[in-house]
């Protein structure tokens, strides 16, 4: 016990001391976590909308408005010629082309449909998805209020206030969205982005650690004393622990105050989450500390499966999405698994036992690897 | 120039000796382009569904089938109420849930609204209202079908049918959008890598203060040093883009020559990036993790690559201009997907090369100044 | 041999390869015996020592130190030695009572032992002004000694230092020797290497590694004359150029 805590006495000091590695490990995530969950979300204002209104007709000047009313729309440039909307869109001056073709009117009087065209740069091909369910929705919005005025009859008969009329069937849809009916990015981000930031600062510490050791000789020094192996990775590994667990605090307080992102579950079933997959996370780093002979070897290693967390944990892109051999690789991701439960706890107010399966599968993550590292790091060179 | 010229190949040679390292240099871009160029798709596909309904009946059957015909929703379980529906959500074991409402069949040849109730689990707001928009979508569709198989059903109201047109990438495939922005994520995390862990090594051994007071100047020691590394970059752009045209058939409309200049141009960016970095960092182990956590996540988010960034707030969008990989996003996707030449992308490869510049300028200044 | 024996190899071997480094040396070190390990760079030295410590595992031979096994017991061996290495191995960024501290606790001393002991050393080196300064400003003969002093701080049965002069000042390296001789008087076998031949003149016995192999072993006096030379330094040339030797001789 003695020896442990004089172990772990030297790693707090030499973590105090060294300033460039407090400033990474504690002031960088917090900033990117500010500056970076600002950036994420989907919600795009004011685009910029070409208009090339070949109708002119009361029809097509209310949908114009329309687009414009909504907030989500502006309109840059209108013009009766489709080229120079499209130079428009090709300087990319606007994302966004909106052409009503001549008689528009006329045909959604006489028949009831009538078409528009929406060209969209899809260079930025979120953006302009995001862009046409805007659109998608101020047109049915404005169907719906055209079809009060321009066929009053089939409306009193069939449409939604209608009374019931046999042989004319109906279904009324309703929908609910749930746990984030307001549709907030940040509250889906931010808690995302937090533990992949603490992930990234905390394996890649972790993952120099040991081998600077080696390279330094130090280590050597420690292989000649009675310090077991096991002492030796617990001493590497809880003060990174303790600090990425503040880290970690910081960020969710951070990320309370500034994005308001909703605490539904119990904050200790957060924490004691993180608690364990932490453990499997610097443990990570920790094997790869005692696989690498050089740091630049730890850092690539790192850098790999950093990429690896970032871009495959579901953070961006849904897990569902991907092809079943990447779901498999993702399951390999602690990260993945975190999120998830980090998601169901905070955003949909999850439990215990709702969360219980990621959270066994951190725990063998964690046991696995610590025993990995400990057998790897051998005391006598063979 | 002889002084110079034998560094740069004392340089080349000390790369090559390195196997290991090497390999691992030219085949990791390679190897993360392609996992994450299959990986990452924005399409909502495999939904889970739940479908309660508590007294199934020939509508609820057909209705649950246009689900199931669908490639998008998959049904996991027929449940016979709602109780505990907020425990799938939450256990993760499903996406959305369809519930019936009571005597669907009979509500609807009464001509009576049917009842159904679309729950969508909208913890990520995006899918989520793809889904919602998509479950919507089939249920009307069979409004409509049941519509047109009833004569003298009065004509729907009115309709504006909105036809789109995504230009440049019409199917609005995932690949194209991500592949521009993976190349410049991975180009640019692993060439500033590579040249910080090459300066600040010679930095920590004390080396470099035998090169500063030889006859090269701090410049030509950097370009010394970068110069293997161009070359190593190369490599990588070739590789990387052969991937995006043979595996992912990303289309290449534009100028091949100039996106391959494109690609140096932004390689020496990042190169210049991580030099400055070593020269402003004590040890070879700070360098290497201000490379790795400076350009990471910041490029990942702040390019456009992920989020749009006319979504981005307003104090932000100006940072966004000083992430390199934001431009040559632009860049790239211009000249692939849009096929235009440099007559429209002028503007932002001189950012680029403004910013190399500068950067380049000033890591050399940090250099010049007595070590410390 | 009478007195007990705190280190001993046979035929104990070392390849990389197809490189020996060490070749079947065989060997005894008495208790409280100033053992010298001498040789030019590169002939086995270190290698020899990484054996004894526990760091490497030999290919073949036998070797007991402090009474252990190398190849089954080097735990225990382990708690029975101090080592100081070539490199002092000291943590450059933490204080010297710091370090004291660290290896005290390692040790298994108990907080009031490694207190006592702290102020001990201090003073006893006139460290006591610069207890709380990073080791890294520490002058090099300083370090030295501190990390002697660390390797000596569980009052081990053996304690291995591996080339400790190099790089200081005569007087530095006299000073150090007579810590070296304490530790003997308290009875603490010392086994040192060094490619200074004339400090072979302060060990009770020497052997001389040539490529792997020991070349000569015995006190400096009967090395010395078996040799017919004046100092150590001959001796080495005598053994590591042999033609150099017969030169001279003719």
């Amino acid at each position: 016990m003695g020896t442990l805590r004089a172990l772990l006495r030297k790693e707090f000091l030499q973590i105090a001391r060294d300033r460039a590695m407090l400033r990474m490990l504690v002031a960088l995530p917090l900033v990117q976590l500010l500056v970076l969950s600002s950036a994420s979300t989907f919600e795009i204002r004011r685009a910029s909308l070409y208009v090339v209104d070949e109708d002119r007709s009361g029809a097509s000047r209310g949908l114009v408005e329309r687009m414009a009313a909504s907030g989500r729309f502006e309109v840059a440039g209108a013009s009766v010629s489709m080229a120079r909307a499209d130079e428009a869109l090709l300087d990319r001056r606007v994302p966004v082309i909106l052409r009503i073709p001549l008689h528009f009117e006329r045909a959604l009087v006489r028949t009831g449909t009538a078409p528009v065209q929406l060209v969209f740069n899809a260079e930025d091909g979120a953006a302009a998805g995001v862009l046409r369910s805007y659109a998608g929705s101020i047109l049915s919005t404005y169907s719906a209020e055209l079809g009060r005025e321009l066929r009053p009859t089939f409306q009193a008969v069939a449409g939604p206030d209608a009374p019931p009329t046999p042989g004319v069937p109906r279904i009324d849809v309703r929908t609910r969205a749930w746990f984030n009916p307001e549709l907030n990015y940040h509250h889906y981000m931010v808690p995302g982005i937090l533990v992949v930031l603490v992930t990234v600062v905390a394996t890649t510490v972790g993952a120099m650690n040991i081998v600077r050791e080696k390279e330094i000789g130090t280590l050597e020094q420690l292989n000649v004393t009675p310090v077991t192996k096991a002492q030796f990775i617990a001493a590497k590994l809880l003060p990174f622990w303790v600090i990425a667990l503040a880290d970690l605090s910081v960020g969710l307080l951070v990320g309370r105050l500034f994005f308001g992102i909703p605490v539904n579950g119990s904050l200790l079933l957060v924490f004691g989450a993180a608690a364990v997959y932490l453990l499997a996370a610097l443990g990570i780093g920790l094997w790869i500390s005692t696989v690498a002979e050089t740091q630049q070897q730890a850092m690539f290693l790192s850098f790999a499966l950093n990429m690896v967390y970032l871009l495959m944990s579901g953070l961006f892109t849904p897990i569902q999405s991907m092809p079943v051999w990447a779901q498999w690789v993702a399951q390999l991701s602690p990260v993945k698994h975190f999120i998830v439960v980090m998601r169901a706890v905070l955003v949909k107010g999850a439990g215990l036992a709702d969360v219980t399966v990621p959270l066994l599968v951190l725990a063998a993550y964690g046991a696995t690897v610590l025993t990995f590292a400990v057998r790897q790091y051998s005391k006598t060179t063979a | 120039m002889s002084p110079l010229r034998g560094f740069v190949l004392k340089e080349f040679r000390h790369i090559l000796r390195d196997r290991q390292t090497l390999v691992i240099l030219l085949l990791l871009p390679l190897a993360q382009v392609v996992l994450f160029g299959f990986a990452l798709r924005t399409d909502v596909r495999g939904v889970r569904l739940l479908v309660v309904d508590p007294v199934p009946d020939a509508a609820t059957l057909a209705l649950r089938g246009r689900f199931e015909a669908t490639d998008v929703f998959r049904v996991v379980r027929v449940l016979p109420t709602t109780d505990d529906l907020a425990g799938w959500f939450r256990r993760g074991e499903a996406d959305q849930a369809l519930v019936m409402g009571p005597r669907f069949a009979q509500t609807l040849a009464r001509g009576e609204g049917a009842q159904v109730l679309v729950v969508t689990d909208a913890t990520d707001p995006n899918t989520g209202s793809t889904m919602q928009a998509y479950a919507a979508a089939v249920v009307q569709g069979y409004e409509r079908e049941l519509r047109a198989a009833r004569p003298g059903t009065p004509a729907p109201g009115v309709e504006i049918v909105p036809e789109t047109r995504m230009r440049f990438n019409p199917t609005l495939e995932s690949v194209n959008l991500f592949i521009p922005g993976l190349i410049a994520l991975v180009l640019t995390v692993v060439s500033a890598l590579m040249s910080a862990i090459s300066l600040s090594r010679e930095k920590e051994r004390g080396t470099m203060e035998v090169l500063l007071v030889s006859p090269l100047r701090p410049w030509q020691i950097i370009v010394g040093k970068v110069l293997p590394y161009l070359a190593l970059g190369f490599g990588n752009v070739l590789s990387v883009l052969g991937a995006a045209w043979l595996v992912f058939r990303v289309p290449f409309r534009g100028s091949v020559l100039l996106l391959l200049a494109e690609c140096l141009l932004f390689i020496v960016t990042s190169l210049a990036l991580g030099v400055l970095i070593a020269a402003r960092t004590g040890s070879q182990r700070t360098a290497m993790m201000g490379a790795l956590m400076g350009l990471m996540l910041p490029t990942t988010i702040l390019s456009g690559m992920i989020f749009p960034i006319s979504s981005m707030p307003a104090w932000l969008q100006p940072v966004t201009h000083l992430v390199p990989g934001k431009w040559f996003i632009l860049i790239s996707r211009g000249i692939m997907l849009k096929g235009v030449g440099l007559e429209h992308l002028w503007r932002e490869t001189l950012v680029l090369a403004v910013m190399t510049l500068l950067l380049l300028v000033a890591a050399v200044r940090s250099f010049d100044v007595r070590l410390d | 041999m009478s007195a007990p024996v705190a280190v001993e190899a046979y035929e104990l071997t070392r390849r990389f390869g197809d490189f020996t480094a060490v070749d079947a040396i065989t060997f005894q070190v008495a208790e409280g015996e100033v053992f010298g390990f001498l040789g030019a760079n590169g002939a086995g030295k270190t290698t020899a020592i990484r054996m004894l410590t526990g760091l490497l595992a030999p290919t073949s031979g036998r070797a007991r130190v402090a009474g252990h096994d190398v190849y089954t017991e080097t735990e225990e061996i382990k708690r029975s030695i101090g080592y100081m290495s070539q490199r002092f191995s000291l943590y450059e960024d933490l204080t010297a009572r710091e370090n004291i501290r660290l290896y005290g606790g390692i040790y298994g001393l108990t907080d009031a032992q490694v207190r006592a002991r702290t102020a001990e050393l201090l003073r006893r080196l006139g460290l006591e002004p610069y207890a709380d300064a990073p080791v890294r400003s520490l002058p090099l003969g300083w370090k030295q000694k501190l990390a002697f002093s660390v390797a000596m701080i569980h009052e081990p049965r053996v304690v291995f230092l591996d080339e400790p002069t190099g790089g200081v000042d005569p007087i530095t390296r006299r000073q150090f020797w007579e810590m070296i001789y304490d530790a003997a008087e308290g009875g603490t076998t010392v086994f040192v290497t060094t490619h200074y031949m004339d400090e072979a003149e302060y060990c009770d016995r020497v052997s001389i590694m040539v490529d792997g192999r020991i070349a000569a072993l015995g006190t400096p006096r009967e090395l010395k004359e078996r040799f017919g030379v004046e100092s150590m330094d001959e001796v080495f040339v005598r053994l590591a150029r042999p033609e150099a030797g017969a030169e001279d001789a003719s």
